[in-house]
């Protein structure tokens, strides 16, 4: 299942969502990766570790005797909510944290139309960074479009390929700032993908940039 | 040799030494020695086991225990986030609290009790202060059938030790900043693209855990 991914985190990426500085959209990117693939979700856990041994280590600060009557009475009386129980029934596109936030299936997305049989869904995350699932149908191209920031796309289904390569189910893109790119969706297979931005895309032409307000990005 | 003053490289140490299983408590006793403000070596003590009893027994003085050992280190953690003392005792009720519902989710052979309660202050962290929904990662099966070994627990919790020691033992630039990028507001932008730390042989471990899940996830 995972040995088939190419295309990972980086290791700045990594120690972010270890640390938990990173934007909510970047998270939700990361979680879905890591769910899909081993490789990253041991070097998380291995960063999660680099804070755990940070923890034993700085000074502590002292924490009074009501702080610890008041543990005992949550663990003794406290009513626990189902322990963030997961709703979304599985599904063979979408894993569980993009679950969460579709609040359903791969059937629930609520696919807007954005020109060229492309479709997305734009995903409630906090403002710092944008997060949207893309359909692409067979074949077809996203427009060539440069980035003011950083843009990371997960592919969910089907395949792309652009100037640098070719980015099957699994495998994440980092495109940086500067880096102009073309994705084209696989000719045998719809493409779902899940991208990210932390700032607004820059499209090359008049027909993009008409398209961007559409887009919300 | 954990606590001998020579520098080591984590990389360089043999999973699951020869010594490891062998040696007693007493062996062991010698670690965090640069440690500040700190009373006694709290490392060795067998948080595993706490989490144990809390897990199988509901066991409230293991509780205690846990509870006084982390939750001063929560509490400074989430006040070095921004939060004023009473919204960090607040939160650090409600961590320490999880950390008793959710025994049952903590995996030894995968993270130190010090690296499973700093994701659950980090998460409410996130809850909290940064004031965020957390995207939580597909959930790994974890029940009895997929128990580990013994001998896989004492491994990655010796490595957990040896990371703690590299870390200290880091040029002390290099250690604030990294402690920053855990503890203080370091955005991910200035978190350096490569943070050099000395994590292949754990990382190695963790990656073998997450393979024996798999597969019993596949047997069920
Ligand atoms: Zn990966």
């Amino acid at each position: 299942m995972t040995h088939s991914i190419n295309h990972h985190l980086s290791e700045k990426l990594i120690a972010g969502y270890a640390a938990g500085t990173l934007p909510e959209a970047v998270n939700l990117i990361i979680a879905s990766h890591i769910s899909l693939c081993d490789t990253c979700r041991a070097e998380v856990e291995a960063h999660e570790a680099v804070g755990g041994a940070i923890m034993e280590r700085v000074e502590s600060a002292e924490v009074s005797e009501a702080c610890l009557s008041g543990a005992l009475d949550l663990i003794r009386n406290g009513a626990w909510s189902a322990l963030d129980q997961r709703v979304a029934a599985p599904d063979p596109v979408l894993p569980a944290p993009l679950r969460d936030y579709v609040g359903g299936t791969l059937d629930d997305v609520n696919w807007r139309p954005v020109g060229m049989g492309v479709k997305q869904a734009v995903l409630e995350t906090s403002s710092e960074a944008t997060a949207r699932l893309l359909y692409i149908p067979a074949g077809t191209a996203v427009p060539d479009h440069g980035h003011s920031g950083m843009e990371l796309t997960l592919v969910l289904k089907g395949a792309f390929s652009d100037e640098l390569d070719r980015f099957a189910r699994g495998d994440i893109e980092i495109a940086h700032e500067d880096m102009q790119h073309t994705p084209i969706a696989d000719v045998s297979e719809d493409c779902i993908c899940l991208a990210v931005t932390d700032a607004p895309l820059k499209f090359k032409g008049l027909l993009p940039r008409l398209m961007q307000p559409f887009l919300k990005i | 040799m954990l606590g001998s003053s020579a520098p080591f490289d984590a990389n360089d140490v043999t999973p699951v030494a020869a010594g490891v299983l062998s040696r007693g408590g007493e062996g062991m006793r010698t670690v965090g020695m640069k440690r500040v403000g700190l009373d006694t070596p709290e490392m060795t003590e067998d948080w595993v086991g706490c989490l144990v009893r809390i897990r199988d027994n509901r066991d409230e003085a293991a509780f205690v225990e846990v509870f006084e050992h982390f939750a001063p280190r929560v509490k400074a953690f989430l006040m070095r986030g921004g939060s004023d003392n009473a919204l960090a005792e607040e939160c650090v009720q409600e961590v320490m609290a999880t950390v008793w519902h959710k025994s049952a989710m903590f995996d030894a052979s995968r993270a130190s009790v010090a690296t499973w309660i700093f994701t659950i202050a980090r998460n409410k962290k996130i809850d909290v202060l940064r004031k965020q929904r957390r995207p939580e990662p597909e959930d790994l099966p974890w029940g009895p059938e997929a128990e580990p070994d013994q001998a896989d627990i004492i491994g990655l919790q010796q490595e957990n030790r040896q990371l703690g020691e590299a870390i200290a033992s880091l040029p002390e630039k290099q250690r604030a900043l990294i402690e920053k990028a855990y503890f203080g507001d370091l955005s991910h932008s200035e978190i350096a693209d490569e943070t050099g730390l000395p994590l292949g042989t754990i990382k190695s471990r963790i990656r073998l855990a997450l393979e024996r899940l798999r597969h019993a996830m596949d047997n069920t």
